[in-house]
Parts: structure tokens; sequence; C-alpha cells
């Protein structure tokens, strides 16, 4: 504990004001007043690693025929650049573009940060799924973003460790129990998987592929369903397989975690697209051999699956040149060059959905050596996503949730009652904040 | 004053002439003024200013209406004191504050216990090696917090931790250091590592100043060591305990670091375990900055209601001490 003589209270209160101050200044487009035929500077916040190549890619080809030049800046990841963006503006200042997360948006656009691109974005709409395209649209007739990258999910499992313990590859969420169980007599001290409750977006998922529709709108009000039927299962379930010991209910990505997978103490992993690329770093000693096969399902001859991450491409309502910073979006993940680039330069799982079987996804990543059709059936599971909706305050839910679910994995006690406390949370907080709410 | 440094103040163009009287006083009066400028200044820009703004917020909230979708749909409104009674009839807020108090209760004893203990060793005729291990024992101080946490989290997990893979050989219990009651003593040891060296420091240096004469007065009187450091060092220092004391409950109160580096490590330590933690989650992670706010000026004024009040008693005893 060090001990400063300032009150780190005041320190802190300071740069909250400061932070607000000094991301205004970071906003770029204030300084242009040509009309919009000149040429167009856009400034572009992003958290993907390598975009500023990819961007290359536009300003020394389209954008410099339509004198259109974006500069990336990089950001952090996820929720706390929705915070950054939120601050700016409030300021007027918010950058041109923006990257967000498709839970994000109903949050973004109730804070009226998002432009409705609608009429810029031509027929990018064809190109992806439509589960994928409806989130980036709220339901309405607005189009408020482009989908970038989707995280469509899948169980990941040791083949190797399988076929040692003499286990299937579970097809439904019954066998997935039935196999925990299994493993756990045959190996006391190995785990299948562990239930987390650090990462709010693995809970999501697995609720949306359940069928769970967490906000929907009925009129002028908001209907929360985070504790509905389909979530209580679903949260029932894990509840249960923590409460007999059959799981962990340890919280991923700790060092501890690492070690679980890297040697064989936990044996499967329930993720998404992306998962090859945590796996390479976190189970280094294991590469090759793990296997991906579909989600279990909640019933024998359904293929659904949630998904978990992924994002979008947006345009601020603060640009002032929102109809060529929408160009850009729709270029930038619908054009053929600019999705190779993408998944060469920043690994990223693409949303459009031809892109997902062309040029880079031809071999599979390198940690699945072994599995040489591992795009192919990413492809194919990426069109079972089931829909998902999402709300104008996903943050509060996902905060939360790491509490409520934190503390019912460490009890081993009814997740349902978590599960409800999410939902009165939730439900109180778009009260306060004077959402219309119906009950 | 001579006439050769008044010349040092002429006036631009007549070099020779003396200032009258009267503006030398004005300029006299104005000058403390004139040197306090930049420091009024800074502490207005980023002192005051942040903290007014701060209050104004506590007093806001905002309003939407409907779906809450599309522009216009939110503004800003006057909320009274309607984030304060949030606050104080936050149940979350005063449990970390309770749990703040339990690992107050914890490491405030128990560091300056340890920086005394170390202060006065290292004071004593005796000690070897003194420059090594007053260095050793402040060493950790240096260890930026987030560091230090993230050492000690990976120390107190047990799949990675030495110390536990020591216990497994021996067949000793080993003891879950992330939950419950230990938690507490993870999270005190984390401070009471990092911060023992500094408040040694301080009392050490008090303890240096004390005048040779007053031990050799002790002595010659017959006192044993052990009697010189309980009657003598340690009333003397008394000042410097105070201080400790007041730095080390401003510190406590304000406990973020530690339990924000290892929330990630276990399920035990919420988002909102300490006070601090609970406003940095409304305003950053729910969005609220009116409720975070209001959560701020209300720990604000704790603290300072705690911290002064305690100085001004200890002060009084001391007064009382002395007029004896």
């Amino acid at each position: 504990m060090p001990i400063t003589k300032r009150s780190r209270l005041v320190a802190s209160t300071i740069a909250v004001v400061l932070g607000a101050t000094a991301l205004a200044a970071c906003g770029s487009s204030d300084d242009e007043t040509e009309a919009e035929s000149g040429p167009v500077s856009l400034t572009y916040w992003t958290w993907t690693p390598g975009m500023d190549k990819v961007v290359d890619l536009w300003n020394d080809g389209p954008g410099k025929k339509d004198q259109i030049k974006v500069t990336v800046k990089k950001q952090a990841s996820g929720d706390t650049l929705v915070t950054k963006i939120l601050t700016a503006h409030k300021a007027g200042k918010a950058p041109d573009l923006v990257q967000a997360e498709y839970q994000a948006l109903p949050t973004l656009v109730s804070n009226d940060a998002l432009a409705d691109i609608s009429k810029d974005t031509g027929e990018a709409k064809t190109r992806f799924a439509d589960g994928v395209w409806q989130q980036t649209t709220l339901g309405t007739d607005a189009v408020y973003a482009v989908p970038q990258d989707i995280g469509p999910m899948m169980f990941y499992y040791r083949e190797d460790l399988f076929k040692k313990y003499k286990l299937d590859v579970p097809k439904t969420w019954d066998e997935f129990a039935e196999t925990a169980r299994k493993l756990k007599k045959a190996s006391p001290d190995t785990d299948l998987t562990t239930f987390s409750a650090n990462d709010s977006g693995l809970f999501a998922g697995l609720a949306q592929q359940a069928g769970a529709q967490w906000w929907t709108t009925e009129g002028q009000k908001w209907k929360v369903g985070i504790n509905d039927a389909a979530s209580q299962k679903v949260a029932k379930f894990w509840g249960d397989l923590v409460k007999e010991g059959a799981i962990d209910n340890q919280p991923m990505y700790t060092p501890a975690w690492n070690k679980a997978l890297n040697t064989g103490k936990q044996i499967a992993w329930v993720s998404a697209v992306w998962a090859p690329g945590t796996l390479t770093t976190a189970a280094p000693d294991t590469k090759g051999k793990w296997a991906m096969a579909p989600l279990p399902q909640w019933s024998g001859g359904e293929n659904l699956t949630g998904s978990w991450g992924g994002s979008s491409t947006a345009v601020t309502t603060d640009s002032k040149h929102q109809a060529a910073a929408a160009k850009f979006a729709a270029w930038l993940n619908t054009d053929d060059a600019a999705l190779q680039a993408l998944a060469k330069e920043s690994g990223i799982y693409p949303a459009a959905t031809n892109a997902q079987t062309s040029g880079a996804f031809t071999n599979p990543p390198e940690y699945f050596s072994n599995q040489a059709d591992f795009y192919t059936q990413a492809a194919e599971i990426a069109k079972s996503t089931a829909p998902s909706a999402w709300g104008p305050n996903v943050n509060v839910a996902y905060t939360t949730f790491k509490d409520a679910f934190g503390m019912a994995a460490k009890d081993k006690s009814d997740f349902v009652a978590a599960l409800n406390t999410m939902q009165d949370d939730t439900v109180a907080d778009l009260k306060k904040q004077g959402f219309g709410v119906s009950e | 004053m001579t006439s050769a440094r008044r010349k040092s103040y002429g006036v631009k163009g007549a070099p020779y002439a003396l200032p009258s009287p009267t503006t030398t006083l004005k300029r006299a009066r104005s000058a403390p003024y004139f040197f306090l400028l930049p420091a009024v200044v800074l502490f207005a820009l980023f002192f005051a200013l942040p903290i007014g703004y701060a209050l104004w917020l506590s007093f806001r909230k905002v309003k939407v209406s409907g779906l809450g979708l599309g522009s216009g749909a939110r503004s800003e409104v006057w909320a009274g004191l309607e984030n304060y009674t949030d606050a104080l009839t936050d149940s979350e807020l005063v449990d970390g504050a309770l749990r703040v108090l339990g690992y107050g209760c914890i490491v405030v004893p128990v560091m300056l216990g340890l920086a005394l203990l170390f202060a006065l060793m290292l004071d004593s005729d005796k000690v070897r090696l003194a420059p090594f291990t007053r260095l050793a024992i402040f060493l950790p101080y240096a260890i930026p917090g987030v560091v230090a946490a993230l050492l000690w989290g990976f120390l107190y997990l047990p799949d990675v931790s030495p110390f536990y893979f020591v216990l497994d050989k021996l067949g000793l219990p080993q003891p879950d250091l992330l939950d419950g009651g230990p938690l507490y003593l993870a999270l005190s040891n984390i401070a009471v590592w990092g911060g023992t060296g500094f408040n040694m420091i301080v009392i050490y240096t008090s303890l240096q100043a004390i005048p040779a004469e007053v031990y050799e007065a002790a002595k010659l009187d017959g006192a044993t060591p052990l009697q010189i450091a309980l009657r003598i060092k340690i009333p003397m220092v008394a000042s410097s305990l105070v201080l400790t004391f007041f730095f080390s409950i401003i510190a406590t109160l304000q406990v973020f670091n530690e339990p924000t580096t290892l929330k990630p490590l276990t399920n035990s330590v919420s988002t909102t375990w300490s006070p601090l933690m609970k406003v940095y989650q409304d305003a950053f992670g729910k969005g609220d900055i009116y409720a975070a706010a209001a959560q701020a000026v209300i720990i604000a004024l704790v603290t300072l209601v705690l911290s002064f009040g305690f100085l001004r008693a200890a002060n009084r005893r001391t007064k009382q001490e002395a007029a004896r």
C-alpha cells in the first residue's frame, strides 16, 4: 500500500474530469470545414491489432481516389472504449469512426453517439447473415454500424485425453453433464471445464443459444428477459454441475487456468471461433492435441449456437463527414482485399459470410493443424447463430453478472437466484434512468 | 535598508530616482499575492475546479424518455439529494466500508508495529549492516502497488505458487488464501509488505533527530537499552507515529489497487469490494458518473472527518502532556 499524502480520491476525481478534457482534445474533426467534395480526413478509434496496415490499403487505394484519408488511433478494447467514446461525445468531440462490440451498440445509440448510416451503406447488408446484420439495426429501419467480426461459439476439447478417458464428444448438454461426471469418476483431479464468472459474454452466448431474448421492445418500452425460461435453464444447468462438483468453479484467464489447460487438468473449453489464439498463449504445450466441435445442443436434432465477442465499425454523430466515414466502414468490412488483410494482419474472423471460407481461411489455424476443415466447420457453425437481443444497459447486466455469479460459483449456491439478481438490477437501472420498462 | 540595495529596485527610465515610500509600500503589499499567483491558479484549475465539477455532477442525473433511442431522448436534469440518499442506503457501499474497516484493523497495527520495531532495531548501537537492512526493508515501497499485488497474487494461487508446492511436498495443509477470512490476511500482507518500509523511514528519521545527550543521561542513570527504547525513544517519536498513523488511515480508506488486481484471480473479490472500487465501477462499468460523484464526495468527507478528527485528538493529547 503506497502511502500518499494527497488524497487519492481527489486525484481520481480530477482524473475523471481531466480525462474528459484530454479525450476531447483527441477528437480531430473540428478543424475541418471543407465541403464534402474536398479532401476529407477521418479519425478511427479501434483496438484491432494491425488495423493501421489495413487502413493503409484504403489510404493508398480507394481512399486516395476519393480523397478520404483515415487515421487509426489505437484504443483499449471493449467496455473501456465505450466509456471513452461516451465521454468524448459529451464534449462533442468523438472521432468519426469507432469500433464497438455488438452488445454496446444500444448503449451508444441511446446516448445519441452513433449516426444512422443506412443510406450510405449500399448493398452491404447482403454480405452478412441476417442475425448478424439485425444487431446493427436494433430492429429499426436505421443502420448504426457495419459488422466486422463475429464470435460463433464452439466446443473445444483435448482429443487425446478424451480418448484416454474413453469419453465421447457431447452432442447435447445432457451428454455434456454425463461426460463431466464420467471424467470425474475416471480421474477425480481432472475437470472437464470450469464455470467462470469473470466474462459475462460467455454466459450471454450460452443463454442466446438456448433461445433467451434478454432485451426486447414493446412499443415505447423495454422488456427485460434476463431471467426468462431459457436463461434459467442455462443457469440451473451450470449451477447444478458446479454444486455437485462435476466441473470447477474458478475463473478463466488466470495463471492457474492457463496451467490447468496446459497440463491437462482441464480438458475442454466452451469458447468461440477465436479460441485458437487464446489457447496458443494459454496452453502452448498442447498444440495439435485439441479439436473443435459444434456446441452441445439443448435437444437432439437442433443445430444452434450463440456468439461470444465480435464487433462492428460505427460512425459517430459528431463526425462532420458521416457519408465518407460510412463509405470507409462499408469498404473495410465488405471489400475482399480489406477482409483478406483483416484476416492476415489482425487475425479476426470476418462477419462477411463469403470471406469466412476464402483466402486466409482455407487452412486451419496453426494451433489446430490437426483439424484440416477447421474453418469450413466454423463457417457452417456461424450460419447457425441464434438471434441476439441487446439493450441499452448491457454494461449494468454484465457487471451484476460478475458479482452475482462470482458469489454463487464460490459458494456453489443457486445460480437461478444470481440470475434473478441480474434481472432485478438491470430493470432497476433502466427505471432509474427513466426508460420505459414493461413488466 | 541601504541606498545601494534600493537602487536595484529602481523604476525603469529613472534609474537614479528613488521610489516614493508609498509606491514601495504598495508594491510590498501586492508582492506576496503576485508570488502566490501561480500556486493559486494551479490550485484553482487542477484542484478546486474539478472538485467543484464533481460536486455539481453529484446533484445531477440523467433522464431518458421511452426507449431512449435517437437524438434528444436523453437529458441531464437536477437530482437534488437523490444520488446521496441512494449512496447512503446502498448496502453494497456500506458493506464495502465494513470490509475495508476489517482490512484496516489488520493492516494499520501490523504495519506500524513492524515499522516501529524495525526503526528501533536499526537505531540501536548493536545493529550490523544497517544501511543494507534499511534499504532492503524500504525497497518494497518502491515497487508499484499494482505490480506488488500481481506478484503476490501469483504466489497465492495454489496451482502456480512455489509455497503451495512446498506445502504439498511436505504433506502440510494448503489454505485457500483467496477466500473468506484468509483473503483479508492475503490483502493485508500485500499492504504491510509494501508500506512498512516507508513508515519505518519516517520513524527512523525522527529517532536520528533525538540529541545524543538524552541517551547519555539515561545511560548514566542506569537505563537498559530496552528502557531507553520504551521510555525515551517511543515517547520522543510520538509525533511521527501520529503522522504515519494518519497517512495509513487515509491509504486504507482508499484501498483500490490490491483488491482490483486480485479480482480476476478469484470469485471472492467482487467489483465493489472496497468503496473506491464501487465508485470506479459505477462511473466506468455502469456509466453512471452522477452516482459515482456523490459516492466520491461522501468518501472524501468521511476520510476528512476521520483523519482530521484523529489528528486533533492526537494533538490535544500531546499538548496536554507537554503542559504537565
